[in-house]
């Protein structure tokens, strides 16, 4: 059984329609690339999945759950982690409690207040902050950190709850090519605990991790299949590949 | 590319520095502390009087320090929780006579806790996060509205609100005016305080710094945000309530003020001033706020208001992390959650 099965969504957006019955599937532990040019539905396929848009119509289920309606609360409890497009570390907060907010949300209310499981989640939190190379300034404020680093930092964030399946939306946006070529060192590592699904611009980073391939035009599935699969397809090299 | 370093070499040199950065507020704290205790020995029964009014606007403050310092939430009708339980404990008082403390008491933050959870579950649990302008004026409009009903409700004693509460009483012992009560009031103020530092520095303190910071991250999280929201706007009800049954019994009597948008506003005033989310720049903010008050009224009788007004407003324009922070490093006043044994 398949770990996330989108049908048939449509996102309208007053006149705009963003998302035209675009269908998605992705197994355990695939690593599956979201591509196509600007405007093409990727970001709302991915909000959609996310819960943070509700589509107007079509379902997503998640481990044999319908959560179409599902808030993103919700959603996370049932395995699902997200990397927002913008970086969104909370950057007055250390890079410690960043991490260690995160891996906390699902601890119940009373243990929060009772500080029950600061203990057993700190050697995570350093666990975390030392994969993603961030150990060393665990007690500076995230605003401290470089453009770069901050992406570490929210995908370290995305990941630290053990997710089933991590969304990635553009994780290398505005990275030098050092940092994106760091970058996919550190996703490579995840891949045996748990799905990725990547919205990314740059072709050559999606070749290095994904196993699988999506590309969206006007809001609908133009191609999915393997890597080299989708490469060939004329169609594709036609409307997407040529532009980048 | 940042190279790693061993952890436990990390976590000694982090540990040590982050000791040393720890050492500030808890001496503003215990500085506090110690004055408000002393305060009484040394000044005279009618400054006792005022200044016991102050501790007990100072538990008000933190109640507003909880919902906007800590977790983003603008209310602007902090009022209503605390006139409403001076209200409740009145009626008790005069309708039923009921004066002992551990009634009265209990009562005005049941009431303080019943009328946050009331307007906190109509503005904040809606299936859309509400905005910071839209809990503001909300709450805002929540105080205008019981502060027109008081005024108009005859039971309430209308405009001019219920007079003449006898005191409150433990036991046969009445607690009038002056150093006992004085002292009960820092009493409660400092309890208040502690329960308060203990969970802002708990690890729903972090999860309300988020909620502060960035409420749709730690949605994605899957922090349960309204669950979040009402449990701490209920909380700080509770405690203006706890405020509000306090002022009460001291001024003997309650009015419809109590419950309008002046004293709404004056204790956001409070913390803006004094510097929110440390909890003491509530206290602080109070303190200065009233002091300067009492001295400027005192001294420059016609237009003390102007030159407070234009103090606050400077304080405001280049310190708006407020009076504490020339103290507190940044750092300091954001605070930190995660390390064991290192608070």
């Amino acid at each position: 059984m398949a770990l996330l099965e989108a049908r048939g969504l449509i996102k309208i957006f007053g006149k705009l329609t963003a998302l035209n019955g675009a269908d998605l599937t992705i197994a355990h532990n695939e690593f599956h690339g979201l591509i196509g040019p600007n405007g093409s539905g990727k970001s709302t396929l991915m909000k959609c999945i996310a819960g943070a848009e509700t589509p107007t119509q079509g379902t997503v289920t998640f481990a044999g759950r319908d959560i179409t309606q599902a808030s993103p609360a919700e959603r996370a409890r049932a395995g699902m982690s997200l990397k927002f497009q913008i970086t969104s570390v909370l950057p007055a907060l250390t890079l410690y409690d960043n991490i260690l907010l995160a891996l906390q949300a699902q601890t119940s209310l009373l243990n929060l207040a009772l500080s029950r499981t600061r203990g057993v989640l700190h050697d995570k939190v350093m666990a975390m902050l030392e994969q993603f190379r961030l150990v060393d300034r665990a007690h500076e404020p995230a605003s401290a950190l470089s453009h770069g680093q901050q992406q570490w930092l929210e995908i370290a964030m995305a990941l630290a709850p053990e997710p089933k399946l991590l969304l990635l939306d553009e994780p290398t946006g505005g990275m030098s090519l050092e940092e994106r070529r760091v970058t996919g060192e550190l996703l490579q590592p995840i891949k045996a605990r748990c799905s990725l699904v990547i919205v990314e611009h740059d072709l050559d980073f999606i070749r290095d991790i994904c196993d699988r391939l999506t590309v969206l035009d006007q809001g609908q599935i133009l191609q999915t299949g393997s890597v080299q699969h989708v490469q060939s397809c004329p169609r594709v090299q036609e409307v997407y590949l040529r532009r980048a | 590319m940042t190279e790693t370093t061993p952890l436990s070499a990390v976590s000694l040199t982090r540990g040590i520095s982050a000791s040393r950065q720890w050492r500030v507020l808890p001496m503003i704290e215990i500085a506090v502390l110690v004055i408000g205790l002393l305060l009484p020995l040394v000044l005279q029964d009618y400054l006792t009087v005022y200044a016991t009014r102050v501790l007990i606007l100072c538990l008000f403050a933190l109640s507003f320090d909880l919902v906007w310092g800590h977790a983003g939430i603008m209310s602007f009708g902090q009022a209503v929780f605390f006139g409403s339980a001076g209200y409740g404990v009145a009626l008790l008082a005069r309708d039923l006579g009921i004066t002992s403390m551990l009634l009265v008491l209990p009562a005005g933050v049941l009431i303080g806790f019943a009328f946050a959870l009331l307007l906190g579950g109509f503005l904040l649990l809606g299936r859309h996060p509400a905005s910071v302008i839209f809990v503001a004026l909300g709450t805002l409009t929540g105080s205008y509205a019981c502060d027109r009903l008081a005024r108009g409700w005859y039971y309430l004693g209308g405009q001019n609100g219920i007079p003449s509460i006898p005191p409150m009483t433990i036991g046969s012992y009445e607690l009038t005016e002056g150093p006992a009560y004085y002292y009960t009031a820092i009493g409660f103020l400092i309890v208040v305080y502690l329960l308060c530092r203990f969970l802002m520095r708990s690890q729903f303190g972090l999860a309300l710094a988020g909620l502060r910071e960035n409420e749709q991250r730690i949605a994605f999280f899957g922090y349960k945000v309204q669950h979040l929201k009402a449990i701490i706007f209920s909380l700080s009800g509770a405690i203006a309530g706890l405020a509000g049954s306090l002022y009460a019994f001291h001024e003997g009597f309650v009015w419809p003020n109590m419950l309008g948008v002046v004293i709404s506003t004056q204790v956001v005033l409070y913390v803006l001033f004094g510097g929110s989310g440390t909890l003491i720049g509530a206290v602080i903010g109070t303190v200065v706020i009233e002091a300067v008050s009492f001295w400027l009224s005192n001294s420059y009788q016609d237009i003390w208001p102007i030159i407070l007004g234009v103090l606050l407003l400077l304080v405001i324009l280049f310190r708006p992390a407020g009076l504490v922070s020339l103290l507190l490093s940044e750092r300091e006043r954001v605070g930190s959650f995660g390390r064991p044994g290192k608070r």
